[in-house]
């Protein structure tokens, strides 16, 4: 009975916690600019149900892919048995699955054959790591913390997987001892093989270990549940409903600023516009993306979203020839920057400021080493896209700044003067010909 | 494209003052202007036009930049004022259908260019050539490099951004038996370093040149020739086999030209 009280509280204590940290970063994202994103909507469940559901992105790597497919399936299939453990801990019941009859044992197997596989690629992926230091994971942006989130997922994991298998192997004993509170549900596939370990133990000692199993396994869950809003695990929720507000277009378009049409067009013919949006002023406002909050709350989803596996950088151009942009890097910078000012704005207020923006993270080398060619956007695994980050952010240095490299200025004066990015005369455009 | 006689090229203002009116607009673009390697492709691709008997003309003098490495810098205002003088001189000719060479006007007609009122029917010169060849209207000597190794270096804005990937590789595939695939290619294709603007300034520091590691991934393919189909990315691949002292063994050629040459042009 008590346990089944502390049960509850610790149920309840940690579903309220999770929720307000999920409202925070929900809050946090609404910062962002307003999108509206519902069209074609058919198109987005089936990008959803293929890139984020099928992780097709994911096989342009394929040992990545594969571990990856076994800790995402284990995750799903053994929340199953959470289901059951919920139950149990609630109502102080004993595996109420059991009422499944056969079914019941080929279940369990199929939970603690997935717990053996998760176990495995997360010991893989840590090896990969931590050993053979796969490059992608030691770059310059991937400092103590990333490191270490990563490595604090991991072993969570595995330490949640074997907590089960102990659990069940402790119970599979009592079972075969025929304790009275253990009924015959056996056998187990994988726990079975590893009863022998526990074999010189006394029934009460084993009662202790399946305890201890259980609860170490339901309230590890619970604290990891809580850890995950402050971790890049987030994007094991993120990542469905991030690729199913993703781009629809060719990857080659960039967004319109329609603000710069209407400047334009009120250059080209005042009266017409005018005349159109009627005589109000309308603020024009900021050219380009300066802090977090210049950016749509799509792009902030994205820095949520991001799992910083890295794919992006490792096949950016600029990145892989020793240049100082990282697309990863300005993901996480985003996300960073929309903490810290979130932050802020629960301690002070709406309108607080702390006079830093994105720039303070992000340097205009990185912003100008980028040629634009999409490389990171094709990669990632979740639809993020981290070009348009960039871009808006040159749009703010180049508009509001005329903070343009030298050379650059040079080109905009050309096609400026001479219609052409070079500094030719334009009756000299036909000379191709002969 | 043996020496340098006039070819007969067709101009939009000519061609409006007869009240004629040409099928397509073939967009030139700053590089076929006036690189002068790029001149060449330039030429292969308008010859290739007459061989077909297409109707088409271009702008000539009128012509300017379309604002793509304006607005890729981060000058949205000097891109849409380009952008927006361009579609009107469009409508002013009513054009309907643009072919271009360069892979970045063709993204930024294509899909850039309606949202600010300019709706084309835009075509690369890579599913042009293509088509004709899949419907026999250009019958090439299939025997002029059917031994030699060609390996294709795909533009970003070809294959990345528009998944244009197959009409080049169909195209080389009927020129030669021996298209041989680099590591990094079509959607996953490594880029040649020129693009966003980095054309036209000095790279940020580094420990490598980009087009440097293209041109080595190119070369390990051993090949006779190594593809290209953008002039930004010509450039690139032409410097990395100076670089690498291989411009003597390898060539480096548009699509269009080795159709031209194989038509004996």
């Amino acid at each position: 009975m008590v346990a089944n009280f502390i049960f509850s509280i610790l149920l309840i204590l940690a579903v309220v916690l999770f929720t307000k940290n999920v409202r925070r970063i929900a809050q946090n994202i609404l910062m962002g600019k307003k999108q509206r994103i519902d069209d074609q909507k058919p198109r987005r469940w089936k990008n959803m149900a293929w890139v984020a559901i099928g992780q097709s992105k994911m096989t342009t790597r394929p040992l990545s892919a594969i571990l990856h497919i076994f800790v995402y399936v284990g995750f799903i299939v053994i929340n199953i048995e959470m289901l059951e453990i919920l139950i149990d801990g609630i109502f102080g019941t004993h595996r109420i699955l059991a009422f499944l009859g056969n079914i019941y044992p080929v279940l369990i197997s199929l939970f603690e054959i997935f717990a053996v596989l998760v176990i495995l690629a997360c010991v893989i992926f840590l090896v990969r790591r931590n050993v053979i230091r796969v490059r992608r994971f030691w770059n310059w942006e991937m400092t103590a913390w990333p490191r270490s989130d990563a490595n604090i997922i991991l072993v969570t994991e595995i330490l949640l997987m074997s907590s089960i298998l102990v659990m069940n192997a402790a119970d599979g004993l009592l079972q075969v001892r025929g304790d009275v509170h253990y009924a015959a549900l056996g056998p187990f596939l994988i726990s079975d093989l590893m009863q022998p370990w526990f074999a010189g133990m006394t029934d009460s000692a084993l009662v202790t270990l399946e305890r201890s199993g259980w609860w170490f396994h339901i309230v590890g869950v619970l604290i990891f549940l809580n850890y995950i809003p402050y971790s890049k695990h987030f994007h094991i929720f993120l990542s469905f409903p991030n690729v199913y507000y993703s781009s629809l277009q060719p990857l080659g378009k960039m967004v319109n600023m329609s603000n710069v049409t209407k400047e334009i067009r009120m250059m080209l013919n005042p009266s017409a516009v005018e005349s159109a949006t009627g005589s109000e002023e309308e603020d024009i406002g900021q050219f380009g993306t300066k802090d977090a909050t210049d950016l749509t709350w799509k792009h902030l989803m994205d820095a949520y979203t991001c799992t910083e596996c890295g794919r992006c950088t490792s096949s950016c151009p600029a990145s892989m020839t020793g240049k100082k942009l990282s697309p990863r890097k300005v993901v996480m910078d985003v996300r960073d920057r929309i903490e810290e000012a979130g932050k802020l704005i629960c301690r002070k207020g709406k309108d607080a400021s702390d006079g830093k923006t994105l720039f303070d993270r992000i340097a205009d080398e990185e912003l100008w080493a980028c040629t634009t060619c999409n490389a990171c956007v094709k990669e990632c695994p979740v639809n993020i896209n981290p070009l348009e980050v960039i871009l808006e952010m040159r749009r703010y240095l180049v508009m509001e700044k005329a903070a343009a490299p030298g050379e650059l200025n040079a080109t905009f004066s050309n096609i400026e003067n001479n219609g052409a990015p070079w500094q030719f005369s334009n009756e000299d455009r036909m000379q191709w010909a002969g | 494209m043996t020496g340098k006689e006039k070819i007969n090229v067709p101009l939009m203002a000519e061609l409006a003052a007869r009240e004629e009116k040409p099928e397509y607009l073939f967009w030139v673009g700053c590089a076929g202007a006036f690189d002068d390697r790029y001149k060449k492709v330039t030429r292969a691709f308008a010859s290739i036009l007459n061989h077909l008997e297409t109707s088409y003309a271009v702008l000539g003098t009128e012509e300017t930049c379309t604002g793509d490495p304006a607005r890729r810098a981060g000058n949205e205002m000097l891109f849409q004022m380009q952008a927006l003088q361009l579609i009107e001189l469009f409508h002013s000719y009513d054009v309907q259908k643009i072919i271009t060479i360069c892979p970045h006007c063709y993204n930024v007609f294509k899909n850039e260019y309606p949202e600010l009122g300019g709706t084309f029917d835009v075509v690369s010169y890579v599913e042009f050539l293509d088509n004709a060849l899949s419907e026999g209207r250009l019958k090439p000597d299939l025997s002029k490099y059917a031994g030699v190794r060609i390996t294709y270096h795909d533009p970003c804005y070809l294959a990345r951004a528009n998944d244009v990937t197959e009409p080049p590789r169909q195209i080389l595939r009927l020129l030669t038996g021996h298209l041989i695939e680099m590591e990094r290619n079509r959607h996953f294709a490594l880029c040649c370093g020129a693009g966003g603007g980095q054309m036209f300034k000095e790279a940020e520091k580094g420990d490598k040149e980009i087009f440097i590691e293209r041109t080595e991934e190119a070369l390990e393919t051993q090949p006779g020739i190594i593809a290209t189909a953008c002039p930004f990315c010509m450039i690139m691949v032409t410097d990395g086999l100076k670089y690498k002292n291989r411009e003597d063994d390898v060539k480096n050629y548009d699509i269009a030209e080795l159709i031209a040459h194989a038509l004996g042009k």
